[in-house]
């Protein structure tokens, strides 16, 4: 390789460059513009400044917290999972990752129609309850039953990076620290949570970033009774009170606050080391 | 680097052309195009066994005219969404079905074309049926010339119970909808204009209020409200209302029907002072095919086409070649007929009265304003950030913990 670039890197490269900058960068472009410029297009600091009040501050700290915990309850329970597929024979592997992978097949909204379904004070969960004579749980339009539907739509995308990471790890260096007198739990300390961090911090971006974001999730089984910051972006493009420049102002915030995260989360990740890249 | 760089702008310009070309070609095969913006679920579609209008226009105009013509058939949620994009410009739409309020702000600010119903019906050689829409819905506040808009449909909001549940002693107003004995079992709209109107009716107040201290007051009752509230919602009514889920909502009548079909134990009132609304088909400014538009209007009007509209959608249509005609009167039954089509209304009073009219923007902004306090207020609870915070250190701190224990290792060996 001499740098230089030749035709067939280029012609392979200019549908991705035309998609980012067509999809990716024009629209970033114009988030900024309505931003800083108020309904009339003059250039003004007012829609930034109106973010940094006692409201938008609550429903920024809602999104963080059902986001972090959302990420949290994700990772508990993808990271056993994700080990134990990744210690399975081939064919097991294949047959686990599927099933994993199969919830993505499912549209989003169908996914969370049915998370109604089930958690409604007449769904399926408490019907059942009550047939076999146990008290029925107030579960809809409740934090919980938004943090329920994250999980599910979101689990497979922090399984997925972990276990690839896992699957890569090299078999003799678990023999070889058992032959040098570890047990399985210092295994578990010493070789393999080390070695799958990489894994574990692109799956907390992957599940973190959607679920920060969401609105249909939050509107669905919250039952619109508290704010995301995602609605409140919704509500502003679409809304009755439609003002597409505070609504950008938020969207800028949300991307920096993501941005932040992100940054925080990977000076923890030093890539050289792992063997298992992370997917994404 | 050079050449390569000619040569991905080649491609690039390539690209652009490619979809240029498909753009082009995708509307070849049809001579005209006419573009339908309209609310979703808000025409006969063909979907289970019902007309497809646009197709049956297609065919009408194919007949009538020897040109092919290609309907493009696109929704919106809200009045709202339309005005953004009419307002934007850059949008090309031929028909459109804005509401009174609407109707009125897009012709104040220049955005609706004459229709010429008339002398386009006489240029095409097809009747004009303009006549039989009912004189009540003529000549109303947003269009007093009846020049820029045909009424397509209108309605009024009512409340929804489940009788199972709601007393008979207690409906009649909107104070079922603050009744502490269903707490838990009531809905609310989830957009700020419909919700603080269930909270002016009640009080009392005008729903177009300027007043700041009303709004406050509405404010006020709907946080009242918010603790015996299941939740606030649009579309999802149907799902909570047919499954028994909630027991009270207030919505379009034309939808109870709907929602009866799913659930017989459905029972429905108009409390006494209610919103009501006109949605009507017009032709913004920048139409390409103005005279298409108007001919689709008036085959809008035409006796099977209307009527297959009204049972689709369920909402009372002012064309009396619809509510006139036997066989949709017995489709729709004796008591959707009563409710959906009241005698005594006084129509163009009430919407002068109830219905919603354009706010300006401070007004706008304090509802949006009070909304969103509304949504927060009593919020996901403080507890759950103590959760938070734990969680966010335990990661933190697993996470530095485990570099610091590699970096130390490496440390060792290297």
């Amino acid at each position: 390789m001499n740098g230089k670039r030749s035709f067939l890197q280029c012609a392979a490269a200019a549908p991705h460059i035309v998609w980012s900058v067509l999809f990716i960068i024009a629209p970033l472009i114009f988030v900024v513009y309505y931003s800083f410029t108020d309904s009339e297009g003059n250039f003004t600091l007012d829609n930034i400044k109106s973010i940094f009040n006692e409201k938008y501050i609550v429903i920024f700290l809602n999104s963080l917290t059902l986001a972090v915990i959302a990420t949290f309850i994700c990772l508990i329970i993808a990271y056993p999972l994700a080990y134990i597929f990744s210690r399975m024979r081939e064919r097991w592997q294949k047959v686990f990752i599927l099933l994993t992978i199969l919830p993505l097949w499912m549209n989003f909204l169908i996914t969370t129609y049915s998370w109604m379904t089930l958690l409604e004070d007449t769904g399926v969960i408490n019907t059942i309850l009550r047939k076999i004579g146990l008290h029925p749980i107030h579960m809809i339009n409740t934090p919980g039953a938004v943090v329920v539907g994250m999980v599910f739509c979101f689990l497979p995308y922090m399984i997925l990076p972990i276990y690839s990471v896992m699957a890569g790890l090299d078999e003799q260096l678990i023999e070889a620290a058992a032959d040098l007198g570890c047990n399985s739990f210092k295994i578990l300390t010493k070789v393999i949570m080390p070695l799958s961090v990489s894994g574990v911090i692109s799956g907390i971006t992957m599940v973190f970033v959607p679920s920060i974001s969401t609105f249909f999730i939050s509107q669905k089984l919250g039952g619109g009774t508290f704010r995301l910051i995602g609605d409140t972006i919704e509500g502003y493009f679409t809304g009755t009170s439609i003002n597409y420049n505070v609504g950008a102002s938020l969207s800028l915030i949300l991307m920096i606050i993501i941005l932040i995260s992100m940054a925080i989360m990977n000076r923890y990740t030093d890539t050289e080391d792992t063997k298992g890249r992370p997917m994404l | 680097m050079k050449i390569s760089f000619k040569f991905m702008k080649k491609l690039a310009a390539f690209v652009f052309i490619a979809v240029f070309l498909t753009l082009i070609l995708a509307g070849c095969g049809a001579d005209k195009v006419l573009y339908v913006y309209n609310w979703g679920e808000y025409i006969s579609d063909g979907s289970e066994g019902t007309l497809n209008v646009e197709k049956a226009f297609e065919k009408y105009y194919y007949e009538l005219t020897g040109e092919k013509l290609d309907i493009r058939y696109t929704t919106y949620p809200s009045n709202e969404d339309l005005y953004a994009k009419m307002s934007g410009g850059g949008a090309e739409y031929d028909v459109i079905f804005p509401s009174d309020y609407m109707v009125e702000r897009m012709i104040a600010e220049g955005l609706l074309e004459k229709l010429n119903l008339e002398a386009v019906c006489e240029k095409y050689g097809v009747e004009c049926l303009y006549s039989y829409i009912d004189d009540k819905c003529k000549g109303l506040y947003y269009d007093p010339t009846n020049e820029y808009s045909v009424p397509y449909t209108y309605g009024r909001v009512g409340i929804i119970y489940n009788k199972e549940v709601v007393d008979k002693a207690d409906i009649g107003g909107w104070d079922l909808m603050w009744n502490e004995k269903y707490a838990g079992k009531i809905l609310q709209f989830n957009n700020s204009r419909d919700a603080f109107a269930t909270a002016h009716y009640k009080l009392g107040y005008s729903v177009n209020t300027t007043n700041k201290a009303e709004w406050q007051e509405a404010y006020d009752l709907l946080l009242a409200q918010k603790s015996i509230i299941q939740g606030y919602v649009m579309d999802e009514v149907f799902n909570k209302m047919e499954s028994g889920e909630a027991a009270i909502a207030p919505y379009y009548a034309g939808d109870y029907f709907i929602m009866r079909r799913a659930n017989e134990n459905l029972g429905f009132y108009y409390p006494e002072n209610t919103n009501i609304f006109v949605d009507a088909m017009c032709i913004p400014k920048g139409s390409r095919n103005p005279e298409i538009a108007a001919l689709f209007i008036n085959f809008m009007l035409s006796e099977e086409i209307a009527i297959e509209n009204a049972k689709y959608i369920f909402y009372a249509s002012p064309n009396s070649l619809v509510y006139n005609n036997a066989e949709y009167r017995e489709f729709m039954g004796e008591e959707a007929m009563e409710v959906l089509y009241p005698e005594d209304l006084d129509f163009s009073g009430e919407l002068a009265k109830n219905g919603f009219r354009n706010l300006d923007p401070e007004t706008l902004a304090l509802i949006s304003s009070l909304w969103e306090d509304l949504k927060i207020t009593g919020g996901i609870g403080t507890g759950i950030y103590i959760v938070e915070a734990v969680v966010v250190l335990a990661i933190i701190a697993g996470i530095a913990t485990m570099t610091i224990i590699r970096k130390k290792r490496r440390a060792m060996y290297e």
